[in-house]
């Protein structure tokens, strides 16, 4: 009988991939209205140019998609499908659920030309064991965003030192002023702030290492970061009630003048202009150097698409793969965003400050970090988070939420 | 009566319980309060901190036709409709078998098996989730109103069965007995003689599920990823992070959300209250 | 003849055991059910307790290790610390509601319309309970800051500070609670017999003596079943805590209940194996109270057929 039954699934499998051949399933999770945007204007552009090939769209729930991801895989792949880079990619390509792509990496005979020659910066952050899991699309920067004008009223400059920013962050305070805004009640915006910490206290590839599993968190460098980290949680630096405010909430201060800087991704900068900002009065600067001489490695979260290994049309998906990597098409994707295209010969959407900031950073960046929920697995991460938010409520924790992070750690990378 | 009536008390007395019953009826409802006044305000009024005073201006309307049309709130209530009446009618359907069986025969398993019902109804969801997420997937239901529907009949039936066979056993045997003795068969006894009794059973069972599936929160989340299938108490929590400070909104919703099983609720007070005290006064 | 006589003797049989075979008719489609959705996940989900299983990768038997790691885990502990707050402050959903009760117990213009206002907040979601109790309890721009700011806990918030979210999170949780309390109590006073309470009065019992030993002994069918439903309500805390904190600030408001879901289905998580060792052990906590129910109404049965 289970046989029978088998045997009539798989009947009506082959039906339907038949009766579906030419048509091309994705599923993305870009339910906000830009992301939305820019895949109906790319679908509809991959569709004009491949006459043949029929488009079936399903767009998740941003945050839902991330469980879904995990099903639909398995159960009703899609034959291309958005996530992310780096290690966030890693169960998936461990349970041999993502297409092996380096072919389209290392062939050179596509219509754009070299790939790994135009987008060898993101190569890395797409390989694991050697081989190529997928294609980048876009990325933004992370930083200092800051309101010029407080900036001015209190004589403080942009801030490139470690010392010059705990100094602002003193004059600030002073006046009355909150100097860093955040929120944490979701946790990840404090990754940000660690990943920068060490970044610049310690520098990339130690910061890879430590979110490989390779250092103990006990680490004296790690303590260090933390000591960085003390300078500015002790005197009282960060919005009070951090935890109640998502990271939303935590741009009212900012926007009503009485907190001046938030360690953000790009994605803000839509918000706070939304909410009455302008280019005269909201900044952004790198974060700055801690330990002098360590190249200046920054937080670049990427984008990506990925073919199911289950996936039914792997042709026409490679063919959407190589599309999705050209210049022009990164360019177009890009500027509906308002991120940056991996693609180097792209041109970026003009007269936006923030984002010419951001690829003259990322430009010159030493190394790129996905962030810490992307570097570090799954696990790994929202102990790491929530105990960085532990920390940042009571920063004389720090020696046993760090025995506490280093437990999960000899537990995770087993 | 307990405690002594009021009216034979000394008149001052009267005066004041009549003076502190709307009194307490008000702080008892100034949750409720809050999210009416904050569903007709605007955004000014919650960014100026105007949570109490009068509203600056009347924008209810307004606010329905924003949660109306810039979200897929009509969807979500038509789910929440499409889970809780077939789960209401599965339930209380095999529930009127499974009770009258309990109730009407001796057989040695009898006790148990009811007993398992009852246990099965007390279990902490948490200890079902895993195994019942993964059925719902093998089955190919994942993400689909009837997956969640199937799980809740499952569910419910175990508390229905408590109820029904309680109800059952309280009618009198003595027309089960002659209806046995003029030769009706089982089918016949249970379909023209029990059903038509356990009429108001089947009534407060009705409200009573229809409240708990409109609520279920937790299984919404477990067994449903998109918009297509979700209902509405997951759908709010969704546009929840999409509102983030839009209070307003979110009181206009939340009101949307809970209607419906309050209307329920005044509409069949008394056969709500009859079912959820039914083990109040035996059991 | 011949045919008749078989035919005959099938009805006997049937007339003969139908008594027998019906029950298990009528009982097989809510069985078979209730068997696969609810009883044999228990034993799967208890089985999944011994492996280490992602969701996408085989599983792995570890035996006895994920419940000692939760032995080694301290949200493991903040987690049933909080659940035994829960029980103890959510029972106090019993005795207000019985006050509410005893208050409401009279017969005055418009007391009906207030009965059922008072019961309402029962049929309203948690969802939106915890909605409604979130955004009163929000620093600066809630409906409870103007008091916190006279009392001059300016900017506290009450869901981000681990010693008070939990508080908060019971708090709210007891609004539709006590409700629910009230509706048994007030049919439970309604039943009460008044023969008996006359009699008390007769003999001179009165206010709190009369309460205590006449008409609470009275009421001990509705306390039962209000304390059931309150300990119930309290070890499944789930969609206060997954709508007001989940589980912040930093896992210090968490319930065992969450704590399962987070580690099982959340983003971060996917340890199924550890996910059920926790709800191995909510399981066997509430199997306590379970049997205890089940004991009462195994006595109640055999009283009723003696």
């Amino acid at each position: 009988m289970k046989k029978v039954i088998i045997s009539l699934i798989m009947m009506f499998g082959i039906i339907s991939s038949t009766s579906f051949a030419g048509t091309l399933v994705i599923n993305t999770d870009t339910s906000d209205a830009a992301p939305k945007e820019a895949f109906e204007y790319i679908i509809k552009k991959f569709e004009e140019e491949n006459p043949d090939v029929t488009v079936k769209w399903n767009v998740f729930d941003h945050e839902g998609y991330k469980q879904s991801i995990r099903n639909f895989l398995n159960t009703d792949p899609p034959d291309v499908a958005n996530w992310y880079a780096g290690n966030r990619m890693l169960p998936f390509v461990r349970a041999g659920l993502f297409e092996d792509v380096s072919d389209i990496w290392k062939d050179s005979g596509w219509v754009d030309g070299n790939l790994s020659e135009n987008m060898e910066h993101a190569k890395k952050s797409m390989t694991i064991g050697g081989k190529q899991w997928g294609i980048p699309y876009t990325y933004y920067q992370w930083g200092v965003y800051y309101r010029k004008d407080l900036f001015t009223a209190n004589g403080i400059s942009v801030p490139t030192t470690w010392d010059d920013f705990v100094a602002a962050c003193a004059t600030l305070k002073a006046a009355g002023i909150t100097p860093i805004t955040i929120g944490s009640k979701y946790l990840w915006t404090t990754a940000g702030v660690f990943d920068y910490l060490n970044l610049r206290t310690n520098g990339y590839e130690f910061h890879m290492d430590l979110t490989l599993g390779k250092v103990p968190y006990t680490d004296p460098k790690v303590q260090a970061v933390f000591d960085k980290w003390d300078e500015l949680v002790k005197p009282g630096y960060f919005l009070e009630n951090h935890a109640a405010l998502s990271w939303q909430e935590a741009l009212t201060p900012m926007v009503n003048g009485e907190a001046a800087m938030y360690v953000m991704g790009n994605f803000a900068v839509a918000p706070l202009k939304e909410a009455g900002l302008r280019d005269s009065n909201l900044g952004f600067f790198q974060f700055p150097e801690i330990t002098p001489g360590i190249p200046m490695a920054e937080e670049a979260p990427t984008d990506t698409v990925h073919i199911p290994s289950k996936a039914k049309n792997k042709t026409d998906a490679k063919r959407f793969l190589i599309f999705m990597s050209r210049a022009d098409v990164q360019e177009e994707i890009n500027k509906i965003l308002g991120q940056l295209p991996i693609n180097k010969n792209s041109k970026v959407k003009k007269g936006d400050p923030f984002l010419a900031a951001g690829l003259n950073m990322l430009n010159n960046a030493y190394a790129m970090a996905q962030f810490y929920d992307r570097d570090a697995p799954a696990q790994m991460a929202s102990e790491g988070m929530k105990g960085f938010q532990e920390y940042m409520s009571n920063p004389d924790r720090r020696q046993k939420i760090l025995e506490r992070l280093e437990k999960v750690r000899q537990r995770v990378y087993k | 009566m307990f405690p002594t009536p009021i009216h034979q008390r000394p008149i001052v007395n009267q005066y004041i319980y009549k003076i502190f019953l709307p009194i307490s009826l008000i702080i008892w409802l100034i949750p409720i309060f809050g999210i009416l006044m904050t569903s007709i305000r605007g955004l000014g009024d919650i960014t100026a901190g105007n949570m109490w005073g009068t509203p600056s201006e009347f924008l209810l309307f307004s606010n329905l036709h924003d949660v109306f049309t810039n979200t897929p709130m009509i969807k979500y209530t038509l789910n929440s409709f499409k889970v809780t009446i077939p789960t209401m009618l599965g339930a209380v359907a095999l529930s009127c078998m499974t009770g009258f069986a309990l109730a009407n025969y001796k057989f040695r398993t009898n006790l148990i098996i009811f007993f398992i019902f009852i246990a099965g109804n007390f279990v902490p969801f948490q200890i079902l989730m895993i195994p019942v997420r993964d059925l719902t997937f093998k089955i190919g239901l994942y993400n689909t109103i009837t997956g969640l529907v199937l799980f809740h009949v499952a569910f419910q039936t175990g508390f229905c069965t408590l109820f029904m066979r309680n109800f059952i056993k309280a009618l009198p045997q003595e027309l089960i007995e002659a209806a046995r003795m003029d030769g009706a068969s089982e089918f016949r006894i249970f379909w023209k003689i029990i059903l038509p009794l356990t009429r108001p059973a089947i009534a407060a069972l009705c409200v009573l599920i229809f409240t708990f599936i409109w609520n279920d929160y937790f299984w919404a989340t477990v067994l449903i990823q998109g918009d297509h299938a979700m209902p509405i108490t997951a759908g709010l929590k969704s546009l929840n992070g999409q509102w983030i400070t839009a209070y307003h909104l979110l009181s206009t919703g939340s009101i949307v959300a809970a209607i419906p099983p309050v209307i329920m609720f005044f509409l069949m007070q008394k056969h709500f209250i009859a079912g959820l005290t039914l083990g109040a006064t035996k059991g | 003849m011949e045919l008749n006589n078989s035919k005959s003797k099938r009805i006997t049989w049937w007339q003969r055991n139908q008594v027998k075979i019906s029950p298990w008719i009528f009982l097989a489609p809510g069985l078979i059910f209730f068997s696969i959705y609810v009883i044999a996940p228990i034993f799967v989900s208890i089985g999944i307790s011994f492996y280490q299983w992602d969701g996408l990768s085989p599983s792995m038997y570890v035996g006895l290790q994920n419940y000692i790691e939760l032995l080694d885990d301290e949200y493991f502990y903040i987690s049933l610390w909080n659940n035994l707050k829960w029980l103890i402050f959510f029972m106090l959903a019993v005795p207000i509601g019985l006050g509410l009760a005893i208050f409401l117990n009279q017969i005055v213009f418009g007391i009906r319309l207030i009965k059922s206002l008072f019961f309402f907040p029962f049929v309203i979601s948690q969802v939106v309970i915890g909605l409604i109790f979130t955004w009163f309890y929000q620093p600066n721009y809630g409906v409870i800051a103007p008091f916190l700011n006279l009392i001059g806990l300016e900017g506290f918030s009450i869901l981000a500070n681990e010693n008070t979210a939990t508080y908060g999170i019971i708090f709210a949780g007891l609004y539709p609670q006590i409700a629910y309390c009230l509706i048994l109590y007030l049919t439970g006073l309604n039943n009460i017999n008044p023969e008996q309470i006359e009699a008390g009065r007769m003999d001179g019992a009165k206010g709190f003596h009369l309460f205590w030993n006449i008409v609470l002994p009275q009421l001990r069918h509705a306390t039962f079943l209000a304390v059931v439903v309150t300990v119930i309500g309290a070890l499944r805390s789930f969609d206060m805590v997954a709508i007001m904190t989940q589980g912040g600030p930093y896992g210090y408001s968490n319930v065992l209940a969450y704590y399962m879901f987070e580690q099982a289905l959340s983003e971060y998580g996917y340890r199924m194996g550890y996910g059920s060792a926790i709800a191995t052990v909510l399981f066997t906590i509430m199997m306590f109270y379970i049997l205890f129910f089940i004991y009462r109404m195994y006595r109640n049965e055999r009283e009723d057929n003696n």
